[in-house]
């Protein structure tokens, strides 16, 4: 299986990843190859094969809906890019 | 002082042949002597100071835990509040971390004293540690030549006597290869054991923490220390910790190998197959008995690793958004841009491959073919260590299919250096632990066993590997130039 120059920028939009224009080649290549390496699973019969996702198939713990974390804002914001009054800024979304 | 165990330390320690602030300032003073390594990417000297003087003052009050005193570091990839926690990325290049990730915090009540954060591929992904933003680790051993990764810088900390041990993560083999690679004593717990909280994610359902030293017996204690339910960390397997020291010197006489004839086939380096034949016959000679074994869907564990861990670390990674901690880009046009670039800039091309890889492997019309084809393979795989455990009490072999390779040889073919990882992948799919244990040299460069074992039994593997330490010294030996 191949990828071409246009199905990686198409990934890179959805994964939000800019990549160089000189190196979409590159990844092409590298990812074709490595799905190239994928088409062995194809080879084997997995019907009725329970997928795994967990190593001793243990489901999500849950715990008490309660509050467990003290207000920790002002520590996390001090390692924000850009940060006013207590909010996150990012450029204009509506205009 | 830098070559001694752990326990011979404590015991100095207490009976006051040396204080921790000597201790910590000799190693502090190596760390500069050998800066050329790469080793680290910080170096806490002056936490360090404050956290031996604070260890001198608690052991002259007799109030003593597993390793205080004792000088370690943690793999960049724990968060350390108020230290630089980077990942070996870019992204986190200007991350102070807010919080202690379980690790560290059980570590620093143990008494450890942390010397810096050691360097590593970039959010662990490579083999190498040539992905790191930080530059390339050398080999001690050889110092042209990787040390292996992603925890390379661990394992050369170790092996230079740069610290007494170390912390270090293992997803696809990023303990075992690099201690494979360095001669040193690499432990991937069960997952599960160790937490994975503060530990920079990167597939959530393979990675896992464990101890770097340069024997069982350092293992053991710093396993000790880390290991444990977490509440904080989902996964987190609620079983009682044994005592790890306790069982080190059981007798192995009875004991049931399992030799998957995969493990020896092509690809396998002639030098590498004769020190793990001799490692086995000095097994054979402690009373254990050898039987082969088969692992028929061994083949499919490095295609389906790259479809599961690139997916989970597409998820993961999307955190990285430039909006809340990290590298954000300058002056970013609209909010698409701020992600696209922050991101694109931030990520080192492994690391985009991987995400690339996994958005594709995620993406609609691709998910049933890849992801959970992948993750029935996995049950597969792990469906074969069931069975082989079954019949034998662990599974030998080698770590690598090689000894270390040069800097700069394989990073320029991702898939090459994927291969790599033949040994390894296999049991990060099925959770087991696995040990990398020194060897013998080919070369002049080291070799490292593997010892595979059933879910928790963590104790016997470090049993295994201590009666074998007893008898060999190839996890004594030096690299030239760190005596």
């Amino acid at each position: 299986m191949t990828l071409t120059a246009d199905e990686v920028k198409k990934i890179a939009y959805l994964a939000r990843l800019g990549i160089d224009q000189h190196d979409i080649e590159s990844y092409a290549h590298d990812l074709s190859g490595m799905l190239e390496l994928m088409t062995q699973m194809g080879a084997t019969n997995t019907d009725g094969v329970l997928p795994m996702a967990h190593p001793m198939d243990q489901t999500q713990r849950l715990r008490v809906d309660g509050v467990t974390e003290s207000d920790n804002r002002s520590n996390f914001q001090a390692i924000a890019p850009q940060v006013e009054a207590g909010l996150y800024l990012v450029p204009k979304v509506i205009e | 002082m830098h070559t001694k165990s752990i326990n011979v330390l404590a015991k100095g320690l207490r009976a006051g042949e040396f204080s921790s602030t000597e201790l910590t300032q000799a190693f502090l003073a190596r760390i500069k002597q050998h800066q050329s390594l790469n080793c680290f990417i910080s170096v806490t000297e002056d936490l360090a100071l404050q956290a031996s003087k604070q260890a001198d003052e608690r052991i002259a009050k007799g109030d003593i835990g597993l390793l205080t005193g004792i000088p370690i570091a943690q793999k960049d990839i724990f968060c350390t509040q108020g230290v630089k926690t980077s990942c070996g990325s870019k992204m986190l290049d200007n991350f102070v971390a807010p919080y202690d990730a379980t690790v560290v915090e059980k570590l620093n009540a143990a008494g450890a004293v942390m010397l810096g954060k050691l360097n590593m591929d970039e959010f662990a992904m490579g083999s190498s540690n040539e992905t790191s933003y930080y530059g390339a680790v050398k080999n001690p051993w050889q110092t042209d030549s990787v040390p292996g990764g992603s925890s390379g810088g661990s394992a050369a900390a170790v092996a230079a006597r740069l610290a007494v041990c170390a912390t270090g993560t293992d997803t696809g083999g990023s303990i075992r290869q690099p201690a494979a690679h360095c001669g040193i004593t690499g432990l991937k717990p069960t997952y599960g054991r160790v937490s994975r909280y503060g530990m920079i994610a990167y597939a959530s359902s393979l990675d896992q923490g464990g101890p770097m030293a340069r024997s069982a017996e350092d293992c053991a204690i710093l396993l000790q220390a880390m290991a444990g339910f977490d509440e904080k960390d989902s996964t987190s397997v609620d079983l009682p910790v044994p005592d790890y020291q306790a069982g080190l010197n059981a007798d192995l006489n009875g004991l049931k190998i399992g030799l998957p004839k995969e493990f020896f086939g092509d690809g396998l380096s002639n030098n590498v197959a004769a020190a793990i034949e001799l490692a086995i016959k000095e097994y054979q000679k402690l009373g254990a008995t050898v039987k082969e074994v088969s692992m028929p869907n061994l083949n499919l564990a490095i295609p389906a690793y790259y479809v599961i861990a690139p997916a989970e670390c597409s998820a993961n990674l999307s955190r990285f958004d430039g909006v809340r901690f990290g590298y954000r880009c300058t002056n970013p046009q609209d909010l698409t841009d701020l992600y696209t670039r922050s991101r694109g800039e931030g990520f080192g091309k492994e690391v985009k491959r991987r995400i690339l890889m996994g958005t594709y492997a995620l993406s609609a019309g691709y998910y049933d073919a890849y992801y959970i084809k992948a993750q029935k393979i996995r049950r597969l795989i792990s469906d074969d260590f069931r069975k082989a455990l079954s019949e034998v009490d662990v599974i030998m072999g080698p770590v690598t299919p090689s000894t270390a390779f040069g800097i700069g040889e394989k990073i320029g073919n991702p898939i090459e250096m994927y291969l790599s990882d033949i040994y390894t992948i296999a049991i990060n799919l099925a959770g087991l632990p696995a040990m990398s244990i020194p060897a013998g040299f080919a070369e002049g460069k080291p070799v490292g066993l593997q010892v595979i074992g059933n879910y928790f039994a963590e104790d016997r593997l470090l049993n295994i590997a201590h009666k074998y330490q007893q008898v060999t010294d190839w996890n004594q030996q030096i690299p030239k130039g760190f005596e």
